[in-house]
């Protein structure tokens, strides 16, 4: 009695890797080309990366929709899949799910300044919307990006931030918790960099993306530049395994039950500041 | 008036004539007044009274292991296939709250993105419902719910009375089988019976915990920070059981099995449990459940709360399974009933 389900959701996109290469010691980028055309994806959407005989693993889609015919990933080597992910290169084919969840809220940011606040990996779901943003930049006002690493070698898409502090029509600041001999900026907590920052808190998003222990301070700095808390944009980090707002993982402790993949992952810090966590 | 009427020493000639059209499922008794939906071919197999099975229908519609995908990987870029297997099936003597655990299950199916292998399945099993005259036990808490009266989620519903099933039709399919077998349409008596049946059950089946319903959504978002869930929590063993065999517990996990071949290989979903400590954790290291008490209330916001909220339903149905089953004596009418007491002492 078995028949084939054509319309399946649980349909595999088939992607190649065109590029890859490995940034640090644990995180690897990856650059994939869909066979069925481009992801059409929009900034802060994540895929689901099945590697056939492993598994599937949630991972945000490090590069702008502006950029067309591949998408890409970053991926860190934490888990089972993400570590046999690493030992993948060009050429190796894997299955894609989505995009999935809902982006950030871009039509919204239109006319705004931005202010972008990168933690860590948080660079890389934030990477889709600034390239977008430097993409359409007159569309945009004031644009800030803040990025804090552990270390000067933690540090991602190097080659691109230093494209972007060169770039007049945006302003780069970056720390590290831990300087390196040859380390020339910064050093302290991402929060230091906040209080130096010109914001006007009527028209500014805050986009807040990092390790989960990073949102309590970074947000209590906004709120002290008097930013709305419908203009602090975060997103959020739970295990998002099937991406359609069914299997329960996800699920967020919070009065209005949120699914991360559905409901997020980006949310403003007004839905869930009332989460019992970040 | 859609009522048929099908007599008690005919039941065996029905079910076996159901068999001959498709495999018929129906509780069957397992001993220590345990008892399981299995295939059956005769009528005298089934137990017609009995309390809520091990594990509930559900598993005919979201079976513990389930393919999703098959695939091969030997030719460089990979290919897979979606299939499932629906075949046409009867259950037959689903009680009331077994019935709303199917109900509520479609509905999580059925929002988009939708769930095809659930859906197919669904489409081709025929419910044939049986009505409770009377508690099974002193751990269901259906009359808090509502669900000890038929409120649809069936082809054809049975109603004991006595030395005949009168037998209400539900749907087209069920009205199509009911003339097929050419049962006789209900007499005015056996309507009066019925209605016997049902006042019965109005003083039979009671509030179980005293709470009005509509105010356990409220309850449950007051108590959160109850120390109704530290106790919960202390006793807890996150062994799973009470999610497992809930009738609207749906959540899941999905695996790769790779086959000998090393080329070929499939996509399974299985049951999952928000009991487990590692059900929210996330590979950087964070688990956002990871105490029991949490993961406890998450299970009864799940039921009480968040369902209501996006289903208009309540998720429990009633069936006291969770209760039953606990190896811990984690009690939902005990559970509930402190809630309520806590929420109405710390006032408004």
């Amino acid at each position: 009695m078995t028949e084939e389900i054509k319309n399946s959701n649980w349909k595999l996109r088939k992607g190649q890797i065109i590029a890859a290469r490995q940034m640090t010691p644990t995180e690897k980028w990856f650059d994939i080309k869909l066979e069925d055309g481009d992801l059409d994806h929009e900034p802060g959407q994540f895929v689901q990366v099945e590697l056939y005989g492993i598994g599937e693993a949630p991972i945000s889609v490090c590069s702008s929709p502006t950029k067309r015919g591949s998408f890409e990933l970053t991926v860190r080597a934490a888990g089972r899949l993400t570590k046999h992910m690493h030992s993948m290169d060009t050429g190796d084919w894997l299955g894609i799910r989505g995009p999935f969840g809902k982006p950030f809220p871009v039509k919204l940011m239109t006319g705004n300044d931005l202010l972008f606040v990168a933690g860590g990996l948080g660079i890389a779901p934030l990477r889709s919307l600034i390239n977008y943003v430097i993409d359409n930049r007159r569309e945009f006002g004031k644009v800030d990006i803040l990025l804090g690493c552990k270390t000067p070698a933690d540090m991602l898409f190097g080659d691109e931030i230093a494209g972007w502090q060169k770039r007049l029509d945006v302003n780069f600041s970056c720390t590290v918790d831990r300087t390196a001999p040859d380390w020339k900026g910064n050093v302290g907590l991402i929060t230091s960099l906040i209080p130096g920052v010109t914001i006007n808190p009527e028209k500014t998003f805050g986009v807040v993306v990092g390790p989960p222990i990073m949102y309590k301070f970074v947000i209590a700095e906004l709120l002290k530049k008097q930013l709305p808390e419908r203009q602090i944009i975060l997103s959020l980090e739970r295990h998002m395994k099937c991406g359609m707002g069914k299997c329960g993982h996800c699920q967020i402790d919070h009065p209005k039950n949120y699914y991360c993949c559905k409901d997020g992952p980006t949310f403003t810090y007004e839905e869930v500041k009332d989460a019992k966590k970040l | 008036m859609n009522y048929h009427i099908l007599q008690k020493s005919s039941l065996d000639a029905f079910i076996k004539g159901l068999a001959k059209k498709m495999k018929v499922f129906a509780p069957v008794a397992k001993g220590d007044n345990n008892f399981a939906f299995q295939e059956v071919t005769t009528a005298g197999e089934i137990a017609l009274l009995y309390i809520p099975t091990i594990l509930p229908p559900k598993k005919y519609f979201m079976p513990q292991r389930e393919k999703l995908l098959d695939f091969d990987i030997s030719k460089g870029k990979p290919e897979d296939t979606a299939s499932v297997d629906a075949p046409e099936i009867a259950l037959f003597g689903v009680h009331t709250c077994d019935l709303a655990g199917i109900q509520s299950l479609n509905m999580v199916f059925s929002e988009k993105p939708r769930d095809y292998n659930y859906l197919r399945r669904k489409e081709n099993i025929f419910i044939l419902g049986l009505e409770c005259n009377d508690y099974c036990d002193g751990h269901a808490s259906c009359a808090l719910v509502g669900n000890h009266y038929p409120n649809g989620g069936y082809d054809l519903f049975f109603t004991d009375l006595g030395d005949r099933f009168i037998v209400h039709v539900g749907t087209h399919k069920g009205a199509e089988l009911a003339e097929g077998l050419g049962l006789p349409k209900a007499a005015t008596a056996d309507l009066a019976a019925l209605d016997k049946v049902r006042e019965h059950k109005k003083t039979a089946f009671q509030n179980e915990i005293g709470v009005d319903p509509k105010k356990l959504p409220g309850i449950m978002a007051k108590g959160v920070e109850s120390a109704v869930w530290k106790d919960v929590g202390s006793r807890c063993v996150s062994c799973g059981n009470c999610t497992n065999v809930c009738p609207t517990c749906y959540c899941f996990d999905m695996t790769d099995t790779i086959n000998l071949d090393m080329k070929t290989g499939s996509r399974n979903r299985t049951w999952d449990s928000c009991q487990y400590e590692t059900f929210a954790a996330v590979a950087g290291g964070e688990n956002f459940r990871h105490e029991r008490a949490e993961r406890q209330r998450h299970r009864y916001l799940r039921k009480f709360k968040y369902s209501v909220d996006r289903f208009y339903r309540f998720f429990c149905t009633g069936c006291g399974r969770c209760t039953r089953t606990c190896m811990a004596k984690i009690n939902l009418k005990d559970t509930l009933k402190a809630l309520a007491a806590e929420s109405s002492s710390v006032g408004h």
